[in-house]
């Protein structure tokens, strides 16, 4: 009792400064969008370059309401051609086929590094052989294999896709391989113990017990995925997220362009929460 | 004999079982090419690649290209550790502050920045500021973080000592604080580097304009394919030894982690 009755003084405490944190953050807000609406007002940066917000504002619901069409989904599946067509706003049909680009991207990409990693960190020597290789190489920027991606792959989502693969490989499979060093060796002699084969030592022990590497290896590796996808899409494309922006800058549509940004990054970074908070992980301190 | 035989083996072994692998792969892409099983017009012949070299270094001068390269991520890590630390710092100088912002740099570090190219490109036009720019807006969220990080971590005893001889907050910040949170700093500049290298490279690639990854757009859209090829590893050797740097600079500032 006396245990709860300190913690309940010390959450009493507490409160008010959640309640000043709140007040700032809520002040900071309405001090940058306050800013913002002078100097769209006040003309001292090039017109429309800072558009007001209510055009900004306008634009994000015309991107998500407006402008209807038939988006269409063709899914090969051998001998059947699954195609179906969906009436919906042109924001979804991009968005819709980033996202399935990404997806694609993410399941090669980090399946080859899931496999790559497991293999690096449970043999030593091959790790010591090969990971330099993929550490060195997993900080260059992969958006200057694009040129070779098209030449590969084609015009088409093939290239784009590919470019998140390779994004995605890098941060996979050194997690995971660092994930697999990291298991406690008493699991791995237990799994030994009860003479468990390779695939039951992997489904068993290695993948359950490396669950918050392979979480932060997949988050770092889907937000890279993403960037390589939409900046693939930005250079060469005429569909998805990627060639919206392009779009926009093109026709010169800051409000659209700013709209499709806003959209983009509270997707990014509410994907990056979400899968940090199934990891249990920090994402401040993870990076 | 046969003992310092498999130490040797033991110690360099994985390092020439993985350069001999590599070596393999590219004389089978070679051979592969010369029977026509991989198109030359896909894939040029390793060796025409190597030849390139050559040529590209030359013609396409590289070494001011390499240069123009590294001003923009000079003036981009300039930017991004000044600043980075300076914010870093008023953060930990005011926690509230810091409770209220923090998830919001957190934030920032996971957002695609570098999807705000054009954006950029609008607002400072088509040119090197573009690109530093962008650099810095990558750069800037780890070197914030880890600088909050560093300074809070800095060891109470360190303070207290500090304190005893009644420094001044400013002398307590440049004399105990700053010194003892360096190595932790040190981090969020590396990979603040590391960003700002990676986004300068790309969006030079992207908006075809600057060095390195100018170049790579340039030779491909002519259809230069051993060229482009040669660039392309070059631009990884050039970020490869740049992180190798990086992390020797981070070793010797922490000699133990």
């Amino acid at each position: 009792m006396a245990e709860t009755g300190r913690l309940t003084a010390a959450s009493v405490r507490a409160a008010p400064r959640l309640g000043s944190v709140t007040l700032l953050r809520i002040a900071i807000i309405a001090t940058a969008l306050l800013t913002w609406e002078l100097l769209a007002a006040s003309g001292w940066l090039y017109k429309d370059v800072v558009p007001s917000l209510i055009a900004i504002a306008k634009a994000l619901f015309n991107l998500l309401t407006t402008r209807v069409m038939a988006c269409q989904a063709d899914i090969p599946m051998g001998p059947i051609h699954l195609r179906w067509e969906l009436w919906m706003p042109e924001f979804y049909c991009h968005l819709g086929r980033t996202a399935r680009e990404i997806g694609l991207a993410v399941l090669i990409g980090g399946g080859l590094g899931l496999l790559v990693g497991l293999v690096l960190g449970a043999n030593r020597f091959l790790s010591r052989a090969f990971e330099p290789i993929v550490y060195y190489l997993g900080p260059t920027p992969k958006i200057i294999f694009f040129p070779l991606m098209i030449m590969w792959f084609g015009l088409g989502p093939g290239s784009k896709i590919a470019m998140g693969a390779i994004s995605c490989f890098f941060p996979v499979a050194l997690s995971a391989a660092s994930g697999v060093r990291q298991i406690d060796q008493v699991l791995i002699r237990v799994g030994k113990s009860f003479r468990a084969n390779a695939w039951q030592t992997t489904t068993k022990i290695y993948l359950p017990a490396m669950r918050a590497a392979i979480i932060n290896g997949l988050r770092l590796g889907i937000g890279i995925a993403l960037i390589g996808t939409l900046l693939a899409e930005t250079k060469l494309s005429n569909f998805g997220i990627g060639s919206l922006i392009i779009q926009a800058y093109s026709l010169f549509d800051m409000p659209r362009m700013y709209a499709t940004l806003i959209v983009l990054f509270v997707l990014a970074i509410g994907a990056n929460t979400l899968i940090s908070r199934l990891g249990h992980i920090d994402p401040i301190r993870s990076r | 004999m046969a003992a310092n035989g498999n130490m040797t083996w033991q110690k360099h072994g994985p390092a020439i079982v993985g350069c001999a692998v590599i070596a393999t792969a590219i004389a089978v892409i070679e051979l592969l090419i010369r029977v026509d099983l991989i198109s030359r017009f896909v894939m040029p012949m390793p060796s025409e690649i190597a030849v390139s070299f050559e040529r590209v270094i030359v013609e396409e001068n590289i070494p001011r290209r390499f240069l123009l390269t590294a001003g923009e991520c000079f003036g981009a890590g300039i930017l991004v550790t000044v600043i980075g630390i300076s914010l870093g710092a008023l953060l930990h100088r005011l926690p509230l502050l810091r409770q209220a912002t923090e998830t919001w740099v957190g934030a920032l570090a996971s957002a695609p920045t570098v999807l705000m190219y054009p954006l950029f490109m609008v607002i400072f036009g088509r040119n090197a500021t573009t690109i530093i720019m962008m650099g810095f807006a990558a750069g800037l969220a780890p070197v914030i973080l880890k600088t909050v990080e560093g300074l809070s971590g800095a060891r109470r005893v360190l303070i207290n000592v500090g304190r005893s001889f009644n420094l001044t907050e400013r002398q307590l910040f440049w004399k105990i604080l700053l010194p003892a949170a360096l190595p932790t700093i040190f981090v969020g500049i590396r990979l603040g580097l590391i960003f700002a290298l990676i986004n300068v490279v790309g969006v030079e690639f992207l908006i075809n304009f600057g060095g390195l990854g100018q170049l790579v757009a340039e030779l491909a859209e002519r259809y230069d394919l051993p060229g482009t090829y040669a660039t392309i590893c070059f631009v990884i050797l050039i970020s490869v030894l740049f992180f190798m740097a990086m992390e020797k600079a981070e070793r010797w500032l922490r000699p133990g982690a």
